[in-house]
């Protein structure tokens, strides 16, 4: 087969999920069969759930990288669709915040991915922080209703910045021009969602078998030292070992995996503060084991605009 | 029932049925939330909170099909005979059981509790709102009719199940012309029974109770900041 080496490389990352997920359900069907007994058992049929929903996201991931850019763009696209659906649908606001939404959802939304797509940097970097800042709460103020309405804007501008210019910043990756790395770009999301979700996952297994201490028992009560340290540590050796996918050097490559964890695993904290303040454990139910969308998604939606930026300063000339 | 599916009318009847829940679901991602009771394939009378036009399609679209088929919503004939369009959906499309609310007495129709209290009788299933008309206010919800009390002496072998229909007033507010895609549930609670000598009043508080307690903790939240 005639293959570049860039999809050689993508190949053999998804070849190696697959292999982690085919060791994950041989896991989960035979913690069903020996620990549970075939009997239902919470903890195991939600882990049983959470590795299928994985073979779903890594299927629908993998199809919109076959599709190149288009589908990348596409598929966040959607993300993005679904989270402020999640976010907007539990937030507060009131019929004067209608039009407010109305262009969140179909101005903002498909302005920020058309601004992708065309390459244009310096409005798609602004677009939602300055314009829709602006716009949103003349268009709320236009409603003429002021109850409490400093907190409703708010949430609108939040939704927006969380659910489309976050995780806009993800098929943004797209566009970098990286010297020596040109044509390669899919890789660098790859390498973010590998580490990120990755260190949810460890965090998660390392939890699960050796969490005591909490580490914030107001906000989340499954987040413990044991999961937070054990799992980022191995997620970080998880992206020094991924080094040769990236342009970084091994050090840099565990150096950036470092942050993202961290700014990752503070992203599902302060999600979940949201989602205790309205009373909800998940944001929806899309994603069977997970909840919703930005619960599986909350993690990416913090590194990835720090990922953006710190390629874009010292790799981009 | 005059359908028949091999006519053009209701295989078109079919096809918009189809449709329009299909894109219900794909706006506003509804989701049926059944707590303490199951779909049953019994005669019943769901009764839930009235926003907006669209409420009985969303509780209809999370019915099983085989129950859609037998469930007839109560609708107001001044909103829906007044065009060819509305009369086309609301009677051909889901055999909606009309009424007049305005009142007058003497005519025949002119009495909602005993047409529906027919209808019933006469094997149906029900959707009905019986805060009477559509709530288009900041109120959580409007006080009860009393019909709900009636029906329920009348037809003591029909389930009552309460329903709450969450945020959908809020995808289409009154006056708006864009629906937002916002994420909307149907919950459907324990089925109340009239019980032994049981007043109007009382009957009817607890209906109200049993409706409002299927609200999401979230929502009920709000009532304590007016």
């Amino acid at each position: 087969m005639n293959l570049s080496p860039s999809t050689q490389t993508t190949l053999m990352l998804f070849g190696g999920v697959f292999g982690v997920l085919l060791l994950a359900s041989s896991i989960g069907a035979l913690l069903k069969w020996r620990v549970a007994r075939g009997e239902p058992h919470s903890v195991i049929d939600n882990l049983n759930s959470r590795v299928n929903a994985w073979w779903v996201m890594i299927g629908v991931i993998g199809l919109s990288f076959a599709c190149g850019k288009n589908g990348v763009i596409v598929l966040f696209y959607l993300i993005s669709f679904y989270a402020l659906r999640e976010f907007m649908s539990l937030a507060y606001t009131r019929r004067g915040d209608h039009l407010a939404i109305a262009v969140a959802f179909f101005i903002a939304l498909p302005v920020q991915y058309f601004l992708i797509w065309i390459d244009w940097y310096g409005l798609y970097s602004i677009f939602i922080p300055v314009y829709a800042f602006l716009v949103l709460p003349i268009l709320a103020a236009v409603g003429g209703d002021t109850k409490r309405f400093l907190e409703r804007t708010s949430k609108v501008q939040w939704g927006l910045m969380i659910c489309v210019f976050c995780i806009s910043h993800v098929p943004a990756l797209l566009t970098l021009q990286i010297p020596g790395f040109e044509g390669r770009n899919l890789l660098l999301i790859a390498f973010l969602v590998i580490v990120v979700q990755g260190s949810d996952v460890l965090q998660y297994v390392w939890g699960k078998l050796f969490g005591k201490r909490k580490v914030a028992p107001e906000l989340s009560p499954s987040k413990t030292w044991e999961g937070l340290v054990g799992g980022v540590a191995s997620a970080t050796a998880l992206g020094a070992a991924l080094y040769w996918t990236t342009p970084f050097s091994p050090g840099q490559a565990a150096l950036m995996a470092l942050t993202i964890c961290m700014m990752g695993f503070f992203g599902g904290l302060v999600m979940s503060a949201i989602k205790r303040d309205r009373g909800v454990k998940d944001w929806g139910t899309m994603i069977e084991g997970h909840g919703g969308m930005l619960d599986r998604l909350d993690s990416v939606v913090f590194a990835a605009p720090i990922y953006f930026h710190a390629l874009r300063y010292w790799w981009v000339p | 029932m005059s359908r028949s599916p091999q006519s053009g009318l209701g295989l078109a009847a079919a096809a918009s049925a189809w449709l329009i829940v299909l894109a219900a679901r794909l706006l506003t991602g509804v989701r049926a939330i059944w707590s303490g009771t199951t779909p049953k394939a019994e005669q019943t009378l769901y009764f839930a909170n009235h926003t907006s036009h669209g409420d009985f399609v969303l509780l209809w679209a999370t019915l099983p099909a085989d129950l859609r088929a037998i469930t007839r919503p109560v609708a107001g004939q001044d909103y829906w005979e007044t065009s060819a369009l509305r009369r086309f959906i609301g009677n051909d499309v889901f055999n909606a059981l009309m009424i007049r609310r305005d009142g007058a007495g003497g005519q025949a129709g002119s009495d909602p509790v005993g047409q529906m209290t027919e209808a019933l009788l006469a094997g149906d299933s029900l959707i009905m709102f019986p805060e009477g008309t559509r709530n288009t206010g900041d109120e959580v919800l409007l006080p009860l009719k009393s019909g709900l009390y009636h029906l329920a002496r009348a037809c003591p072998q029909v389930r009552l199940v309460p329903v709450w229909i969450e945020n959908l007033k809020r995808v289409l507010p009154k006056g708006t012309l864009v629906p937002i895609p916002l994420a909307c549930s149907v919950r459907y609670g324990v089925p109340i029974v009239l019980a032994e000598g049981e007043d109007k009043n009382t009957f009817i508080a607890r209906a109200r109770a049993a409706m409002l307690d299927l609200r999401p903790e979230y929502d009920r939240a709000e009532d304590t900041t007016p």
